[in-house]
């Protein structure tokens, strides 16, 4: 079980459609499971994902997503970040509706942090995703393959931007229950699947210079009907490439009045995942830096006892603030400790 | 003993409740026709404000191009970098429709707030959103309101607009934000667009209409002011009458702070009630102009403004400040008067009036004053503002000045007197006047205002009618639909009329500003009619061979360009040949020879046209037109339907002028009933030695009778040199500012007799009923004069 | 014995009260002569300020006659009594007597021009008599209670009435100023040889009258 679920970017997606429609998402996140979120396709445990058929989009479910994180070194050793991610809402259950396609990318330096994003309806050409050849793109920002396993990953703002290409030999990394994945409290679900073994190759385009960069990146897939939960105050997620070559996803959900929930998934080399369940790990915040106006956590501790794993991550640049209409921080981070090794940090909820 | 205390000096009202009466009417009429114009203008302010935040206004750059711009373009714009976001605009019926892309439209610039959308908006069947009360034609989508939309406009879905509009293709693009980092230039991507900087058109159309805004809380103000003088008149008599009980409230041992504070209270009380009952007054007065206001701003001006009413808090909290503050400020003096009575001070019931008399001295140098700044406003200020100081100086001096100018004028004519009647009749005139001169300066000011404005309107008319005449020299106007068809119109009536006169004009810039450009054919309609207010030698023949332009009056006054001066036509500098008045227009406006405009606009229309015609051709050959081309109604108009049209325009444009003008005159007439109703219960003193030496009570009613109509009278003397100063300035100074042209004064005598024997009758009437209560009086009450203590 | 200048002949006079009409005079008779002088006193509420009126031509009799030099004056209109208040009687209030728009001049000479019986020179000598001359062009206002007397006295001799009126001419005085104002008052009424008709509640001025009614509950005592 893992809390990286719709509930992660569901908020993100509660932004989707530029805003202009707060109260028509206030109603579809916070609406419970009736009548009204029927008429979108659940999640279910028998469903079995086919791919290439499931890199493509899913219009039957409510939301889904494309999310991209890189860690990039330049020649000089300096540390980059990249995050290029394609999120999908239907806006209702009618399919005479149009569907909203929303973009969000940024470029993290040490010392900078740039972002963009962008919107777009549904039908028209100006965004969409096909699984074969896989192509997904918003504007002039693209994942494009011949497959997913190896694209090219383009984005820009109006002062950056990047040319990637991701590659990988890895299979596909089914979380849950064979890419079902479940959350405990409400039963709400998602499909969701990874793939965080790419190794990335290409250029940072900044106003002043281009930076050669290598490292590696993350990509999740997942797709789901479920509303967001009341009560829930943020999340703080973590991707975590370590140095001995396993991943690991570690997250918890700040609960109102509660414990957080907390998730996790450790991923040996050869990709099979072990879920870890509610309890199994720790986010405990070490040091806090003012970022956008508010009291942000920039350093944290996080262990994982199971798995001998005792870490501090530590941004690599604090102001990784998603200045956008839904706003977050979302950077990449350095891992000391019984590990080492480099990360993302997604953090939302710090108002 | 606050209680007591306020109860005792609340109990003066119950006793004379016309006293009372007479200060509410007088206060609330004072706050309803301030708060009525505020009420329009606030309306107006809302509807330049939705226009300025209009997405046709917004302030962000377009892209845009002469041929509707194909959907792909857009999609070719955004792969390459450059975040646009398409508009569809187009009319259905006369509601403007503007279909937006809410996915790309940054979500400020999405009009209504967001509870005005829901997934129907993007659904086959489509939302509209407009402004509260608009009507929707039948067969649209349905409807959602929302405050912050421009009357006349309806946003939809662009897919939506695309349907209604039968349109494919996009009107213009609104650039979003910058383009991204690595996209190709624009010159690139869509050579044949063409970049806009924002469009200030919002705050184009409060600029010009300000100078209509102004005019109207000028004419609310007056009004306050007129008002003001009744509420002064009937709180100081009230605070006269009750000085002994003041005096005795003291002596009984309240402190003179808290006597003080409860007249103030009693004040603030009455002040409320009466802001209270104005400001619903003014609601109605607003209701029923508001629908002319905004015909005449979409006439004059092109702005749309809704022609409904929205209540706004700060409005009606406004209208209750305002008759609160007018209530401290005509109550101030008698307020502090009172505050500062010594308690022994001996009872002088005519201490009131020889005040006056020591006021009048202040008033006068006051009235020196006000004369000064008008005077100096007049030589030393330009632009609107100026010219409403000169006036405000101008009406307010006179106002001030007049006690002291009836007074002199009384003196003069007592010496005619012959007969002891004649003289008692003078002098008591003249003792009368402290007690009346705040109500006959209410009345000279409405006066003076009625005279102004009537003759700046007659004048206006008379120009503006003879300008017509001129101006609309063709019998017939023809709009073509299509080139093609203009030209087998014109072949076809090449045979049949005296002329045809092409009208060919272009949109541009001149002078800085948006204005525009017309051909004009040479032929000897322009010649011999055209009304130029000055030229050149060969005006005619320089225009015709594209040697020079004219401009007109409005553009030659605001940036100063007469004959002799040079301008900037599309490029080409053109001496300027002559100027001619153009009403109606607050734009510049140039015209240049047919030759020369087609090489400057190439692209201008040529689907409209002037035609010669006998005027008893002219129906035969309009339904000949109209059956053999297929013409619509409005494609082809005879010059008397324009005329006609435009007169309506002009009549309606001071339709609210006339409104607030009687409505004056009204408050006026009020002040001196109220004067004269309260001073007949002041006046037994005076009568009651007269009556006594032998004459009787109706003899005394005619005179009082007679006393009110030479007041009156008198006091129209004084306002008519007044009134036509004032029409002076209205017409040469304020229309020049507001408007851009300065017209010719006419003097309309009739109109001042109509005038007079109104502000006769409206004093006699107002007269009539104290002189019916007098010549009844029973003689034991005038008795009592000689008994009794007052 | 010749005709009495007035003759009074069962005068009643009630006024409006709150439930009945209230009578205030029940049938006064009495007569005076020529070159007479007569005080009427009384309680207050006697009647006689509303007598005084009803001679005067202020008001109407309910009842009864009043006889002047022969003629009936009750059955007198409006302008018939104002006539009389012009030419035939002349009144001196207890106060505000005086025309307040018009100048000492002009008072005293207000009803002798009214009646047509204006003589300057007999003007000018009253005044000069009542100690004013230095006052003819300052208005009632200006001046004291003993001055405005003075000045009602000169206006009600001025026309050389036959008849002259007072109500508690110094009632409003003190006793010193109210002394030479009487003194003056019935000099020059002696001098012109009218008739005084005085109401008073002052038995020192009734004193100085030749003869004395006294009122009692609306009739002659």
């Amino acid at each position: 079980m893992n809390a990286r679920h719709p509930t992660r970017r569901s908020l993100i997606l509660s932004a989707l459609p530029s805003l202009a429609f707060p109260a028509l998402v206030r109603a579809q996140t916070f609406a419970p499971l009736g009548p009204a979120a029927g008429g979108f396709a659940q999640p279910s445990r028998d469903t079995r994902l086919r791919f290439p058929a499931d890199h493509g989009p899913h219009p039957a479910f409510r939301i889904e997503w494309w999310y991209v994180t890189a860690n990039l070194t330049g020649p000089d050793g300096t540390a980059y970040g990249v995050q290029w991610t394609l999120f999908r809402s239907a806006l209702s259950t009618d399919d005479a509706i149009p569907q909203a396609w929303l973009g969000h990318a940024a470029l993290t330096t040490p010392d900078r942090h740039l972002s963009a994003e962008r919107m777009a309806r549904g039908g028209t050409g100006q965004a969409g995703v096909t699984a074969e050849p896989f192509s997904a793109r918003i504007d002039d920002w693209a994942l494009d393959g011949p497959s997913l396993s190896d694209v090219t990953m383009t984005a820009a703002g109006a002062d950056f931007a990047y040319d990637l290409a991701l590659a990988t030999d890895r299979p596909f990394v089914l979380q849950g229950d064979r890419g079902y994945s479940l959350k405990s409290a409400t039963g709400v679900a998602s499909h969701y699947y990874s793939q965080p073994f790419y190794r990335a190759e290409g250029r940072l385009i900044l106003p002043d210079r281009e930076v050669p960069v290598t490292g590696l990146a993350w990509l999740d897939r997942e797709w789901s009907s479920a509303p967001l939960e009341p009560g829930q105050l943020g999340w703080d997620w973590a991707s975590l490439h370590l140095a001995t070559g396993e991943k690991v996803m570690a997250a918890q959900l700040r609960q109102q009045g509660r414990a957080p929930f907390t998730a996790a998934t450790w991923i040996a080399a050869d990709g099979s995942p072990t879920p870890i369940p509610d309890g199994g790990v720790t986010l405990t915040p070490l040091e806090t830096a003012e970022v956008a106006g508010r009291s942000v956590p920039v350093r944290w501790r996080i262990a994982l006892p199971d798995r001998g794993l005792d870490v501090e991550i530590a941004a690599v640049n604090r102001e990784a603030w998603m200045d956008l209409l839904y706003a977050y921080w979302e950077g990449p981070v350095t891992i000391e400790g019984s590990h080492a090794g480099v990360g993302y940090l997604e953090m939302t909820g710090y108002e | 003993m606050i209680r007591a205390g306020l109860m005792a000096l609340l109990s003066h009202w119950r006793r004379r409740p016309f006293q009372l009466l007479t200060l509410v009417v007088g206060l609330a009429t004072a706050t309803a026709l301030w708060s009525g114009v505020q009420a329009i203008n606030a309306e107006a302010r809302a509807s330049y404000d939705r226009a300025a935040g209009d997405l046709a206004g917004a302030a962000r750059e377009t892209l845009e191009s002469d041929a509707p711009i194909p959907p792909a373009q857009v999609l070719a714009l955004r792969r390459a970098g450059w975040p646009v976001s398409p508009v569809l605009e187009g009319r259905v019926g006369a509601l403007r429709v503007v279909g937006i892309d809410p996915f790309t439209l940054p979500p400020g610039d999405v009009p209504g707030d967001g509870g005005s959308f829901d997934p129907a908006f993007l659904g086959p069947e489509g939302r509209l959103i407009v402004a509260p009360g608009a009507e929707v034609p039948d067969g649209l989508p349905p409807a959602v309101r929302a405050e912050s939309v421009p009357p006349g406009t309806a946003y939809t879905d662009i897919a939506t607009a695309a349907r209604l509009l039968e349109d494919g293709g996009y009107t213009r693009l609104i650039l979003t934000g910058p383009p991204s980092l690595t996209a190709p230039p624009l010159t690139e991507v869509a050579p044949d667009l063409t970049r806009r900087a924002p469009d200030t058109g919002g705050a184009d159309v409060a600029r010009l209409t300000d100078s209509f805004h102004l005019n109207l809380t000028a004419f609310g103000f007056l009004s306050f002011a007129v008002g003001l003088f009744i509420v002064r008149g009937a709180v100081g008599l009230a605070f006269e009458q009750r000085r002994p009980m003041i005096r005795t409230l003291r002596a009984l041992g309240m402190p003179r702070a808290t006597l003080t504070a409860l007249l103030g209270m009693e004040l603030l009380i009455l002040a409320l009630v009466a802001g209270a009952i104005g400001v619903a007054l003014g609601w109605v007065i607003a209701s029923l102009l508001i629908g002319d206001v905004a015909a005449t701003l979409r006439g004059l001006y092109g702005a749309e403004v809704a022609g409904t009413l929205t209540l706004r808090p700060a409005w009606w909290l406004s209208g209750l400040g305002i008759a609160v503050l007018g209530t401290g400020v005509a109550a101030a003096a008698s307020l502090w008067q009172t505050a500062r009575m010594p308690l022994l001070a001996p009872a002088r019931p005519r201490a009131w009036a020889r005040a006056s008399g020591r006021a009048m001295r202040w008033q006068a140098g006051a009235a020196l004053v006000c004369g000064a700044v008008a005077l100096a406003a007049g030589i030393v200020g330009g632009g609107l503002v100026a010219g409403f100081v000169l006036l405000g100086g101008l009406l307010l001096g006179a106002a001030l000045a007049l006690p002291l100018v009836l007074t002199a004028a009384l003196s003069a004519l007592s010496r005619t007197a012959r007969g002891p009647r004649g003289e008692w009749f003078w002098a008591d005139a003249r003792q009368q006047l402290p007690s009346l001169s705040l109500a006959l300066m209410a009345l000279l000011l409405a006066l003076a205002t009625n005279i102004g404005v009537g003759t700046m309107v007659s004048s206006f008319r008379l120009s503006f009618t003879g300008w017509l005449d001129q101006r609309l020299a063709a019998e017939l106007y023809l709009h073509a639909e299509t080139e093609d068809q203009a030209r087998e119109i014109e072949a076809y009536l090449a045979p049949r009329v005296d002329a045809i006169l092409p009208i060919r004009s272009a949109e541009t810039r001149l002078a800085g500003a948006p204005g525009e450009v017309f051909g004009v054919a040479d032929h000897a309609t322009y010649r011999d009619n055209w009304p130029l207010i000055a030229d050149s030698p060969r005006v005619w023949d320089r225009v015709a061979a594209g040697e020079a332009a004219l401009v007109n009056e409005q553009l030659a006054r605001r940036e100063g360009i007469w004959p002799g001066d040079r301008i900037a036509i599309a490029g080409r500098d053109l001496p300027v040949a002559g100027v001619y008045s153009d009403y109606g227009n607050p734009r510049g406006q140039a015209m240049v020879g047919l030759a020369l405009f087609d090489a400057l606009f190439p692209d201008a229309p040529r689907t409209r046209f002037g035609l010669r015609v006998p005027e008893a051709e002219v129906a035969g050959l309009a339904g000949d037109l109209r059956d053999r081309f297929g013409l619509a109604d409005d494609r082809l108009t005879d010059q008397a339907a324009i005329k006609r049209a435009s007169l309506a325009v002009f009549e309606r444009t001071f339709t609210v002028t006339a409104a607030l003008n009687v409505l004056t005159l009204g408050v006026a007439g009020l002040a001196i009933l109220t004067s004269l109703l309260t001073l007949s219960g002041m006046r037994q003193p005076q009568l009651a030695p007269v009556w006594a030496l032998g004459m009787t009570r109706r003899a005394l009613a005619r005179l009082d009778l007679a006393r009110a109509a030479l007041l009156a009278g008198l006091t129209f003397l004084a306002a008519l040199p007044v009134g036509i100063a004032l029409a002076w300035v209205l017409l040469a100074v304020v229309n020049v500012e507001a408007f851009g042209w300065r017209l010719p004064l006419f003097v309309f005598p009739r109109d001042w007799l109509v005038l007079l024997a109104l502000s006769l009758a409206a004093a006699l009437a107002a007269a009539l009923i104290p002189a019916r209560r007098l010549a009844r009086m029973p003689p034991a009450q005038l008795l009592k004069v000689f008994a009794h203590e007052r | 014995m010749s005709e009495p200048l007035l003759s009074l002949d069962g005068v009643e006079k009630s006024y409006p009260g709150a439930e009945a009409p209230v009578p205030v005079l029940r049938g006064v008779s009495f007569d005076l002569a020529g070159g007479e002088t007569l005080a009427l006193t009384g309680e207050s509420g006697s009647g006689k300020s509303t007598l005084l009126h009803l001679v005067g031509g202020l008001d109407t009799v309910d009842g009864g006659r009043i006889r002047l030099e022969g003629r009936d004056i009750a059955g007198l209109d409006e302008a018939g009594r104002a006539r009389l208040r012009r030419e035939r009687v002349s009144v001196v209030f207890q106060q505000f007597n005086l025309i307040p728009s018009l100048d000492v001049a002009a008072n005293i000479a207000f009803q002798a021009r009214l009646s047509g019986r204006h003589d300057p020179d007999w003007t000018a000598r009253l005044a000069a008599r009542l100690g004013l001359e230095d006052q003819l062009r300052k208005y009632p206002e200006d001046l004291s209670g003993g001055q405005q007397q003075r000045v009602a006295i000169g206006r009600t001799l001025a026309a050389r009435p036959r008849l002259v009126l007072a109500d508690e001419p110094t009632g409003n005085l003190d006793e010193e100023t109210g002394g030479r104002v009487l003194d003056l008052m019935l000099e020059l009424v002696a001098e012109t040889g009218a008739a005084l008709l005085c109401v008073t509640h002052s038995p020192a001025l009734a004193a100085r009258m030749d003869r004395r009614l006294t009122l009692t509950g609306g009739r002659v005592a």
